[in-house]
């Protein structure tokens, strides 16, 4: 059954940065916008694997460090002529927290 | 669970800083707002007259930016789809089918909800109504309007012009009326011997026809080519079988209803079945002249691409901008972005007009012209002949710049003559090979590999695997027309870059004649300025924030994207470097967590060794540090250092911490930034040693360690001319000599390898260190970011770097220049970053169970 996890405040999340969340399945990248929006995706590029929490973050995007395909935060997928996707995970702000359902 | 605490202060204060500009946006937001309450109450209508290359690339790249501002039609005289129509040619000659060059099937309008009047002219354009008339009765409304009427064949005004089997070369049906004349008739006259004339000509020969070329000029396309190439071009293609009259005037075209043959001033007359004009195209401008739309030879467009009447747009070969008019394609697709950006009412896209370049689309030759090919008075000509093979090249030079090209036989080097030109580089370290291509500077390995020869699986990219079926289905399928797109979609010529002129020929093999143009490119999608514009306005205008960079410069995303942003943070840490304060999170991840991303998502970890040197006590701590950490494996690196390979992320400041405690710092391995100073052992133990080379090094890299720069910098120093550290392959190298030290500039070994250039040779220590600065700070100020000294240094001239520093004052402003950022720059940052309190960016923020997931 699914559930919303608090994983941390607001604060604990850098503005255009990322955190990451481990789980037993593989890591999970929590994202940061510029506008204040959250986004969770599986830390994983679906070109080669790379750590996406560790790309840059701009508008509602993720360039991945290994080999800059972009990703869509909202969606997961790569952003065109590319093609691919990585799984997505919910997440919701409430009173400075953020929860992660999973 | 949680982070220990709430982000570090750096976080913090960054958050509140940019929610205090975010204020400033406001403005910004409410148009915004405005504007998509606008486009949700009710479309604008926008109309196209034209539904050709201009037009519909017009709509096409409105459509990628606003897919739903406007309702549109199309009005399009031919009963066709758009198509590509610099591919006719191959089409004539048999090459490719009709279905082949069909640019938009009949769906693709269905898709966009376009209404195409398929067939239906223009006859009206009603501007107080604001409405466009077709000559079938439709009748279409417009907030705004688009003519891209194209151009029409100029006819020549002789007897006989009227005759049945008498076509241009322009369009579908008259290449339907040439195949058919040549299924039933032998002879064919093409007047005109230009570009489309000869293309026509080819394509009637390959048809099974006979074919003179009439030219009334001297020499064949005398707007391409100097009079060598073009004797060149006439001796193969008479050797293909064409015939030439060369300086004739054509007096009339003979027959009763149908031509039979041609007829010369001086009384020739030779039999024709059919005759092709191709003496030149016309502005169709009488629609728009019509209803009152200011025209001169073609319609007069101001830089946004708009008539005199605002809500009215022109774009392609119908158009006159700053006094030119259009036949190519490529300026043709500028002026839809230009166009398309105005139309969707985004950003600050101007025309500024174009340089072209022109190949001949004839199967066996290769010929390649542009910019200003003839020269004259005040201009150098560089020029190899080789008759026998059939190759002639000139290049004409003034300044050491490249201002025109001519090259037939072999046109490989075509695409990087242009780029040269283009971006006016500086070519005189390089000109005594110039002429030899690219490949000749040690870069390519594919020297003389034609495509034509090449086989569908033959490699073209090394680096992505990519062979050359990909690239030409790629092209054919997904429609590409430029090297970015093509880069895009197939990756090739996307990392290294030194298949691009093979890419670039297999482009314009495939899709026809097609080269960008921008004099300079811009820094990304993000903005229409180039990096250079963007450092001056940094300056002019004491930006001295990304944020004030987007708004003052209409930046065209709210918060850049991984292009632009590591850029704007190095200028502005380079233009400020006591008041800017660097922004990690715009930053690539290695320099965000000072080590280098592996592909497993580890990192690797290279501490500072000064000049290369360690003690054992480091060789220690090193050790200690690999077990301590299980670090997988231990290398020593091409600059002289450890590289410890395999360290978990989260490990990373407690490996840093121990490194720190043995005295050693970050290497800086990873960065845009000094990497490392390569030393030989020099005069203190070597029996050939002129000075202590080790030494120097150290000095120097104590000097310069921690300096950001646009790429990365590497310097060496050895002891003597033997070279043993390689000093002339790196941006700053060293050479001592017995009376003093030699300064060389500019080399890299990697993808294109260059040795360096002799700056100066001084004789004492302090020199070497006033120049090293001197030097770096130079590049520092004026490379653009990801440029590394030596396509700087080919780009502004070693002349230009020499008198920079040759005068003693500026040297010496310019190194305490460098010495005042370098105050701000020398922290060590895996101290910094190995402190508690920066540690949580290193670690997962929480960990979920088992029973979670």
């Amino acid at each position: 059954m699914s559930e919303w996890i608090q994983i941390g405040a607001v604060l604990d999340f850098p503005r255009q940065g990322s955190r990451v969340v481990e789980s037993p399945k593989g890591a999970i990248a929590v994202f940061r916008t510029q506008d204040d929006r959250f986004f969770a995706l599986h830390d994983r590029c679906p070109h080669r694997g790379g750590p996406l929490s560790q790309g840059i973050v701009y508008g509602h995007r993720i360039a991945c460090p290994l080999h800059s395909w972009v990703i869509e935060l909202e969606t997961g997928e790569a952003v065109a002529p590319d093609e691919g996707e990585t799984a997505c995970f919910q997440i919701r702000e409430d009173q400075g927290n953020i929860y992660l359902k999973v | 669970m949680q982070g220990a605490n709430g982000g570090t202060p750096e976080s913090g204060n960054g958050a509140n800083s940019s929610q205090g500009e975010l204020a400033l946006f406001l403005p910004d937001g409410i148009q915004t707002h405005e504007y998509t309450e606008r486009a949700m109450k009710k479309k604008m209508k926008l109309v196209v007259i034209g539904n050709g290359m201009a037009g519909i690339r017009t709509v096409e790249e409105l459509l990628k930016m606003a897919p739903d501002l406007y309702d549109i039609s199309v009005f399009g005289a031919e009963p066709h789809c758009n198509y590509n129509r610099i591919l006719l040619s191959p089409v004539l000659a048999g090459e490719k089918s009709l279905n082949d060059i069909i640019l938009n099937q009949e769906d693709w309008y269905t898709e966009h909800h376009i209404t195409l009047y398929k067939g239906e002219k223009a006859t009206l354009i009603d501007r107080k109504n604001r409405s466009v008339i077709g000559e079938l009765g439709a009748r279409a409304d417009y907030d705004r309007l688009l003519i891209a009427t194209g151009s029409s064949p100029f006819i020549l005004p002789i007897p006989g012009r009227e005759l049945s089997g008498v076509v241009a070369f322009r369009d579908i049906k008259d290449v339907d009326q040439m195949l058919e004349a040549a299924r039933t008739g032998r002879h064919a006259v093409v007047i005109g011997g230009g570009l489309l004339g000869l293309e026509a000509a080819n394509g009637l020969r390959k048809q099974g026809m006979d074919v003179t070329v009439v030219h009334n000029m001297t020499s064949l396309m005398e707007r391409q080519l100097d009079e060598p190439a073009a004797s060149l071009l006439q001796n193969s293609l008479e050797q293909s079988g064409l015939s030439f009259l060369i300086a004739a005037q054509t007096e009339a075209i003979i027959g009763e209803n149908r031509v039979r043959a041609v007829r010369f001033k001086d009384g020739l007359e030779i039999p024709a079945d059919l005759v092709v004009m191709a003496v030149g195209i016309r502005p169709n401008i009488e629609l728009a002249k019509a209803s009152g739309i200011h025209c001169e030879r073609g319609i007069i467009v101001s830089d946004t691409m708009q008539t005199y009447d605002p809500s009215v747009y022109a774009v392609g070969e119908c158009v006159q901008h700053r006094g030119e008019l259009f036949g190519l394609v490529a300026p043709t697709f500028e002026q839809a972005k230009v166009c398309a950006n105005q139309l969707a009412e985004v950003g600050s896209g101007r025309y500024r007009g174009s340089v072209t370049s022109t190949k001949l689309k004839v199967t066996g030759i290769d010929l390649f012209s542009a910019g200003d090919f003839k020269g004259g008075e005040g201009f150098e000509e560089l020029v190899m002949q080789d008759p026998s093979r059939g190759i002639y090249k000139k290049l004409v030079v003034k300044d050491n710049r490249i201002r025109g090209a001519v090259l037939y036989g072999d046109t490989v080097a075509g695409g990087w003559y242009f780029q040269l030109m283009r971006e006016s580089t500086d070519i005189q370290s390089f000109r005594e090979s110039i002429l030899f291509g690219h490949s000749n500077m040690a870069d390519e390995g594919r020297d003389g590999q034609s495509i034509a020869s090449m086989s569908d699986d033959a490699e073209v990219c090394g680096c992505n695997g990519v062979c050359k079926k990909t690239v030409v289905d790629a092209i054919l399928e997904k429609k590409l027309f430029t090297l970015d797109e093509v880069r895009a979609h197939t990756k090739a010529s996307s990392s290294c870059g030194s298949c691009t002129g093979l890419v670039e020929q297999i482009l314009q093999a495939t899709v026809g004649n097609y080269d960008p143009t921008p004099a300079e490119k811009p820094v990304c999608a993000c903005t229409t300025h180039a990096h250079d514009a963007v450092r001056q306005q940094i300056a002019q205008r004491g930006l001295k924030s990304l944020d004030a960079i987007f708004r003052s410069l209409d930046w065209q995303t709210p918060d850049g994207c991984q292009k632009c942003r590591p850029a704007l943070n190095y200028y502005l840490l380079c233009a400020w470097p006591s008041e800017y304060r660097d922004d990690p999170n715009s930053r690539f991840i290695n320099e965000r967590v000072h080590a280098n991303i592996q592909k497993d998502g580890t990192y690797s970890v290279v501490p500072r060794m000064w000049g290369g040197l360690t003690t054992p006590d480091e060789l220690r701590a090193i050790a200690g540090v690999a077990d301590k950490f299980q670090i997988p494996t231990v290398k020593v690196t091409g600059g002289q250092r450890i590289d410890l390979l395999g360290v978990k992320k989260e490990d990373l400041p407690a490996v840093w911490a121990e490194l720190n405690s043995a005295g050693m710092v970050s290497g800086h391995a990873y960065g845009k930034s000094l990497r490392t100073v390569k030393t030989c052992v020099g005069s203190e133990w070597c029996r050939f040693g002129t000075q202590d080379s080790t030494g120097l090094g150290v000095k120097l890299e104590k000097m310069t360690w921690g300096s950001w720069t646009p790429h990365k910098f590497k310097m060496a120093v050895s002891g003597c001319p033997r070279n043993c550290a390689e000093a002339t392959i790196k941006d700053f190298g060293i050479i001592c000599v017995d009376s003093g030290y030699e300064i060389h500039v500019g080399g890299n070994g990697g993808i294109k390898i260059r040795g360096t250039d002799l700056l100066v040779k001084v004789s004492s220590e302090t020199e070497v260190f006033e120049y090293c600065g001197a030097f770096m700070q130079i590049y520092r100020e004026e490379g653009r970011y990801l440029e590394r000294t030596a396509p700087w240094i080919e780009r502004v001239g070693l002349a230009y770097v020499k008198s920079r520093l040759e005068n003693a004052e500026e040297r010496q402003r310019l190194f305490e220049k460098f010495k005042v950022s370098q105050e701000t720059a020398q922290v060590d940052p895996w101290a910094e970053l190995s402190k508690p309190a920066a540690r949580s960016e290193f670690v997962a923020i929480a960990s979920l169970e088992n029973s979670h997931v």
